[in-house]
């Protein structure tokens, strides 16, 4: 008699168990569905992106910050501007929704970063320069390939 | 490097597979390096550089030119992939017999194009810039000028910062490397200016090309972003907006260019110069 | 003597678990502080662009200063040969790691970004006098370790040039310690109060005081905890007259450094300020550093005790070690917060203002927050050494100490 109740109990334990299960499937089912950027393609392949795209953001930090080299490609306002999610407002989410394009992976894999501390999560207004144009923004492919022809240099030297 | 990304893909516009032969010519550079056996090679980097060069060549199609600075002053203009260099010293002029001591003009542009402003805190509130005004004990009488960082050629913040994030540019302008901030706080020990903001309070809605966040100490950058597209700074252009023209830009390097022409020919002032910290603002009519 | 032999705390008292309890707890308190400032940001402190060094600065220089004062004891017995002080060399040594160990978590803590500890480890610039004290703190607790080692191996302490080598190492990294500290301020060229070299034997001094203050109460509480005499009357005498010489050489410092500033026009509103009408500076420079801090205890140690004084000579030592350490503290705000709540003069002699309270004296209350970071920062010493010596043998055998 007594074993049965025990029995019983175990089962409501395990029904409930399943039940809870089932009600937060939807949250941790499958791998992230990040939004699609604008445009073709990203700047680089998406494979690699995944699995590099923090260090090249940490190179292209070093060389922004100190250097002042600012191509466009691996900029984070890049990524950012091309990786927009709109929100219910018309306005493109910030990284305090569940939504935006890095939380989406990053919630998943529960890795977290603090770019977002200090920098904007969403495009802004578009920079003007007083004199110049909007700067940060070249298409720079050949300026990116001559840098990567210099630090191959370097690596060869 | 642009003839040999094209042989590395085969000059085809792009594609995944070509990424592979990249690669492998980035590895043979590698190798060669380290046969030659010099230097210790940053394996970090060189494995950063085959990566980025495979990435390189399977997306960006050959023979893309350089962007135009159509309108950028081409005496400062430097085309986005290129380092700063010394050549080049960036300062302020700033004319304070052309500065009303009403306009705050420089100020408020600065608090726009950065994203600082005042939540009624004066005390832990950031302020790039201000409007100092200066009292003579004698007489009484006063004047007013914008103050802020003086990007010092011998900057004490830079002397003092214990991770190397206060630092100065090729170009002479002085910054904070917020990612390598830790918020000691001993740059700002260290200013003879009180140039610089301590952020007290976590921020939201920065601007895109102006980081700031809770915890690290920042400071004018003479809009960094600005000029190295060529422009010229937030407050510069304010001033030049609101008539006065009181405040110039450039570089004091350059012999032709106007700032270095006026700070040859006219009795200028740089504060607190006995310090002997070589600062890159200069102010007329003080 | 005879032969010194060491115990370990055994069979404790309701007061030591008391004291370790309340340590306890005051950290715990500390870290929630710490995570409430790293939370809120620096705005829930009193600190501000102006006084961007507020009371965690405070306890955390006077604990770096108190901790190489600390190793007095253990480099008088090894440095100069004076065996009278050799049973108190290991506890010197726990004691003044515990101290600097406190003083760095409290400093750690108040970063605006704490989270990046392994970036103030890992990436240096070299001119940086705060990048060297991390290699001076670093370098000291190694130092002070392998000493202790050398004190307390069995094979090891028996060959007295080991110990003697490492001490005199560890005396010259203490002074280098404590000149590095010093100098964080008299390394600062725009701010008058600190602008000099005097900083580092001024700071020098003040460590030998505050050290052998913590060192006294430590060995006192240490006699009540075990029911033995650690020290015998001879000792007692010693320490009360290192205290005075120490206590006297700080005023000489302060003496000279004011004294400097004051020949000096250009520095006349600092000195003003600090000696005459800095309010709160002012009176916590002459009641808490000069009087509480030095006076007081020079005049307790000199003439309160003995035959028909008011204290016994245990008495006099204890309240005189409180009183140098309140003073210490003192001593700290003034130099630390008093020296930049004293405006930048950007215009010699003219009046600045501006929205960004530019000629002003800068305002500065210290949040409860920020005042409990910096008491756990004692605490954490504290507890440190209390554990230290429940679990090695640091402290002396009364029987073979007064024996």
């Amino acid at each position: 008699m007594l074993f049965s109740t025990w029995k019983k109990r175990l089962l409501t334990v395990v029904a409930i168990a399943i039940a809870i299960t089932g009600a937060m499937t939807p949250v941790i089912a499958g791998p992230p569905q990040p939004a699609k950027g604008r445009g073709d393609k990203c700047v680089a392949d998406t494979e690699w992106m995944r699995r590099n795209h923090m260090t090249a953001l940490h190179h292209k930090r070093d060389d922004t910050v100190h250097e002042g080299v600012r191509t466009k490609t691996f900029s984070l306002t890049g990524c950012i501007d091309c990786h927009q999610v709109a929100g219910t407002d018309g306005r493109a989410v910030t990284v305090a929704d569940p939504k935006h394009f890095c939380r989406t992976c990053h919630d998943y894999t529960a890795v977290s970063v603090d770019c977002f501390q200090c920098h904007a999560s969403r495009p802004g207004d578009p920079v003007t320069t007083g004199s110049a144009d909007s700067g940060h923004h070249p298409p720079g492919a050949a300026a990116d390939i001559a840098a990567l022809d210099r630090y191959l240099k370097e690596v060869g030297r | 490097m642009i003839a040999k990304a094209d042989e590395a893909n085969g000059g085809c516009g792009a594609g995944c597979s070509c990424a592979t032969r990249a690669s492998d010519a980035g590895e043979a550079t590698a190798t060669t390096r380290t046969v030659e056996g010099a230097d210790p090679v940053d394996v970090g980097r060189r494995w950063f550089m085959k990566a980025a060069t495979a990435f390189s060549t399977t997306v960006i199609a050959p023979g893309v030119t350089l962007m135009a600075f159509a309108e950028s002053d081409p005496a400062i203009a430097r085309p986005a992939d290129q380092p700063v260099s010394s050549k080049h010293r960036f300062g302020l002029l700033i004319d304070l017999a052309k500065c009303p001591s009403g306009c705050s003009d420089c100020v408020t542009a600065c608090s726009t194009e950065n994203g600082w402003k005042l939540n009624g805190r004066p005390e832990t509130d950031a302020q790039w810039i201000r409007k100092l005004t200066v009292t003579n004990r004698k007489d009484g009488s006063s004047f007013s000028l914008p103050m802020m960082c003086q990007h010092c050629a011998d900057p004490p913040c830079v002397d003092v910062c214990p991770t190397g994030a206060s630092f100065k540019r090729a170009d002479g302008i002085v910054l904070v490397d917020k990612h390598i901030c830790i918020g000691c706080r001993y740059c700002m020990m260290a200013c003879p200016y009180k140039a610089r903001s301590f952020i007290h309070e976590p921020l939201e809605d920065q601007k895109p090309h102006a980081p700031r966040g809770k915890g690290c100490v920042e400071s004018c950058t003479m809009c960094v972003h600005r000029v190295d597209a060529g422009g010229t700074p937030a407050c510069v252009e304010a001033c030049a907006k609101a008539g006065h023209s009181a405040m110039i830009f450039g570089d004091l390097n350059d012999p032709a260019s106007e700032i270095a022409k006026r700070v040859a020919t006219y009795r200028t002032t740089r504060i607190r110069d006995d310090l002997g910290t070589d600062p890159g603002v200069y102010y007329q009519n003080l | 003597m005879a032969r010194i032999t060491f115990q370990r705390l055994e069979d404790h008292s309701t007061l030591f678990w008391g004291l370790l309890g309340l340590h306890a707890l005051i950290v715990a308190l500390g870290l929630g502080a710490a995570y409430y400032m790293e939370h809120h940001g620096h705005v829930v402190t009193g600190m501000n662009n102006a006084v961007v060094w507020g009371m965690p600065h405070v306890f955390a220089v006077f604990l770096i200063v108190s901790a190489s004062g600390a190793l007095n004891v253990a480099s008088i017995s090894s440095v100069f040969n004076k065996l009278a002080y050799k049973p108190f060399a290991r506890l010197s040594g726990i004691l003044a790691i515990a101290l600097l160990v406190g003083g760095l978590i409290v400093l750690v803590l108040d970063l605006g970004r704490p989270d990046r500890l392994t970036v103030a480890m890992t990436t240096y610039n070299f001119k940086s006098i705060f990048a060297w004290n991390i290699y001076l703190y670093i370098g000291f607790i190694a130092i002070v370790g392998v000493y202790l080692f050398t004190m307390m191996d069995r094979g090891v302490s028996q060959t007295p040039t080991a110990t003697r080598t490492v001490g005199w190492l560890a005396f010259g990294w203490r002074l280098a310690l404590t000149t590095g500290t010093g100098s964080i301020f008299g390394f600062l060229v725009a701010r008058e109060a600190f602008d000099s070299a005097i900083m580092a034997p001024l700071f020098i001094a003040a460590s030998f005081l505050y050290g052998l203050a913590f060192t006294v109460l430590v060995l006192f509480t240490m006699c009540r905890e075990t029911r033995q005499m650690l020290m015998g009357e001879e000792m007692i005498q010693s320490f009360r007259g290192l205290m005075i010489v120490f206590s006297f050489a700080l005023l000489y410092f302060t003496a000279v450094k004011h004294l400097t500033s004051l020949y000096a026009s250009e520095h006349h509103g600092v000195e003003a300020f600090i000696l005459r009408d800095g309010g709160i500076y002012t009176a916590l420079f002459w009641i808490g550093h000069v009087l509480v801090g030095n006076i007081l205890p020079i005049a307790i140690l000199a003439f309160g005790s003995g035959e028909a004084r008011p204290f016994s000579e245990r008495q006099a030592m204890t309240i005189a070690s409180v009183l140098a350490l309140m003073g210490g503290l003192a001593f700290m705000y003034v130099t630390i917060i008093g020296g930049q709540a004293y405006p930048l003069n950007l215009f010699p002699g003219m009046e600045t203002s501006s929205s960004f309270l530019d000629g002003e004296v800068a305002r500065y209350a210290p949040s409860l927050p920020e005042v409990m970071l910096g008491v756990a920062g004692i605490s954490i010493a504290m507890l440190v050494v209390g554990i230290a010596i429940k679990v090695l043998p640091f402290l002396p055998r009364g029987e073979s100490v007064t024996a």
